[in-house]
């Protein structure tokens, strides 16, 4: 049988960022993929030389459009270990609520994109409608809808009052309802199920062996989530990592699913703990050491490596994004696949591209 | 299948998008829109323009030869809305609306100008520059 090569991407109308893929065919069977990076390289990290250690934070929230509170969250965590500071317990509380509401929109929005990846257009609307609730919770609790800005080092620039709480909470019921409404489509439909199950399955050793992150981890059964670590407030939130044992599309689907659903437990419980409080503490003097932090994105595991030599601008700035992370194990996993099973797969591993490249 | 008793629900409920531009929602209270100088209360101390993360923001002191007058320049389309000048701004002269301008076609940039404050009395000046001067 002789050998096809098709280019899969960096533009196909299921990927919703730019990774190319070449594949191998034989007949209708992959027999290799090999994926190609770099078409949206924007140099961030080299920014951090030019900009002070201030305004970074505005810069490495751009790094992803998805998870950009939790990017700022992680660089003033760096920031502010390197500093010697702790932020005040009311903004630890706040930077979980914003940062778990990233969460639930995000997986709502992948939710809806893996949908689409199998052609399920009103499934895919659907979620997107719920999303626009949780959005609007950004918008109107930040100012701003997608790069909501909240962080600054040794604190948060935003508030929450009474009223705004009691709304956030009454809109969460709302969403909650309605993503629940959907959970025997996303979890047992059987057009869902066909295109999902024992689909591009990942085991657990390989998952272990090829540093898989995030969902993608945990949807081979291995209980790890940087929520562990009890950054910002998780240190008294309860938390347990959701697993699912599976490997398939549908267990990484699964994991996503019941995140989106812990998320909204999640802010409500830091919600309830919230108590009047300082927002911030004033940074005072200039960042000076090297620091490694880390913290959970919607997509998985994320790293800062921030480098500082007392000046007002940081020497390194690196960033190891979770989709970095996933793309070896999605290698690996395309081999023996169906052509048509592609674009779910690519799919399942929640491609944020943009970010991998920064 | 299951995704049927929403799909009906849908079916007969009103629609879920807006007839944009026709209709547009409301912002929200809080909402970062577009940024406006009271230049009256502007000092032109140039805080804003240091800490702009996008550098959007030039503030020019003595500008086209006037000592006493001061320039404030905003290239909008390159500002990202963060409200980082606003919460920096000593005199809060600056203000974020809580609406977006509108598209435009060409790049353009805002300008205001206005008196700089009044220099203090000039004794305390000149001693100032004469403490500098032995210093260095
Ligand atoms: S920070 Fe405020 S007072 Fe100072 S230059 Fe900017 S707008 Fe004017
Ligand atoms: S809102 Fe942000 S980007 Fe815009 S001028 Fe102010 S600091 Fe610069």
């Amino acid at each position: 049988m002789a050998r096809t090569v098709i280019p899969f991407g960096p533009q196909h109308p299921v990927l919703p960022e730019p990774i190319h893929l070449s594949l191998v065919l034989e007949d209708e069977k992959v027999v290799e993929a090999l994926p190609t990076l770099g078409y949206v390289h924007r140099g961030l990290e080299m920014l951090a030389v030019k900009r002070d250690y201030n305004q970074m934070i505005q810069i490495v929230e751009r790094v992803c459009g998805i998870c950009s509170m939790i990017h700022s969250l992680c660089y003033c965590q760096g920031i502010e270990e390197m500093m010697g500071l702790e932020a005040p317990r009311r903004a630890r509380m706040l930077r979980v609520v914003w940062s778990e509401l990233h969460r639930l929109h995000s997986h709502l929005l992948w939710l809806g994109l893996f949908a689409d990846s199998f052609g399920f257009e009103s499934l895919f609307m659907q979620l997107w409608k719920i999303r626009e609730r949780v959005m609007d919770l950004n918008e109107a609790t930040t100012g701003n809808r997608v790069i909501v800005s909240v962080n600054v080092v040794g604190g948060v620039r935003a508030d929450l009052d009474e009223g705004q709480v009691r709304w956030i909470k009454d809109t969460l019921v709302e969403v909650e309802a309605s993503i629940r409404s959907l959970q025997s489509t996303i979890m047992n439909d059987s057009t869902v199920c066909k295109r999902t199950k024992g689909i591009g399955v990942l085991t657990k050793q390989a998952a272990h062996d090829l540093g898989a992150a995030g969902p993608m981890l945990r949807g081979s059964g291995i209980a790890q989530d940087m929520r562990q670590l009890k950054y910002a407030g998780f240190d008294e939130l309860a938390f347990e990592p959701v697993v699912e044992t599976a490997g398939d599309c549908w267990a990484r689907s699964a994991v996503r699913f019941r995140e989106a659903l812990q998320s909204i437990d999640l802010v409500r419980q830091a919600l309830d703990k919230l108590e009047p409080g300082d927002l911030a503490v004033k940074a005072k003097g200039r960042p000076e050491g090297e620091v490694i932090t880390r913290v959970e994105q919607p997509r998985g595991e994320c790293l800062y490596y921030l480098k500082g030599n007392g000046s007002l601008f940081l020497e390194r700035v690196r960033i190891r994004t979770p989709t970095f992370a996933n793309i070896p194990p999605l290698a690996a996993i395309l081999p023996g696949l169906d052509f048509a099973d592609v674009p779910v797969v690519v799919l399942s591993i929640d491609p944020c591209i943009s970010c991998t490249e920064r | 299948m299951r995704m049927l008793p929403t799909v009906l629900a849908n079916l007969f409920a009103k629609a879920a998008t807006r007839n944009y531009p026709h209709f547009v929602r409301e912002s929200f209270e809080h909402a970062r829109g577009e940024l406006v100088n009271d230049i009256k209360g502007c000092i032109f101390c140039g805080t804003c323009a240091r800490k702009c993360p996008s550098q959007c923001l030039t503030v020019a002191r003595g500008a086209a030869g006037d000592k006493t007058e001061g320039a404030w320049t905003l290239e909008f389309f390159a500002c990202v809305g963060c409200g980082v000048c606003v919460d920096a701004c000593p005199t809060r002269c600056l203000s974020q609306k809580a609406t977006h301008r509108p598209v435009a076609v060409e790049r353009a940039v805002i300008t205001l100008t206005g008196r700089l404050p009044e220099r203090p009395a000039r004794k305390d000046n000149a001693a100032g520059k004469a403490a500098d001067k032995t210093e260095a």
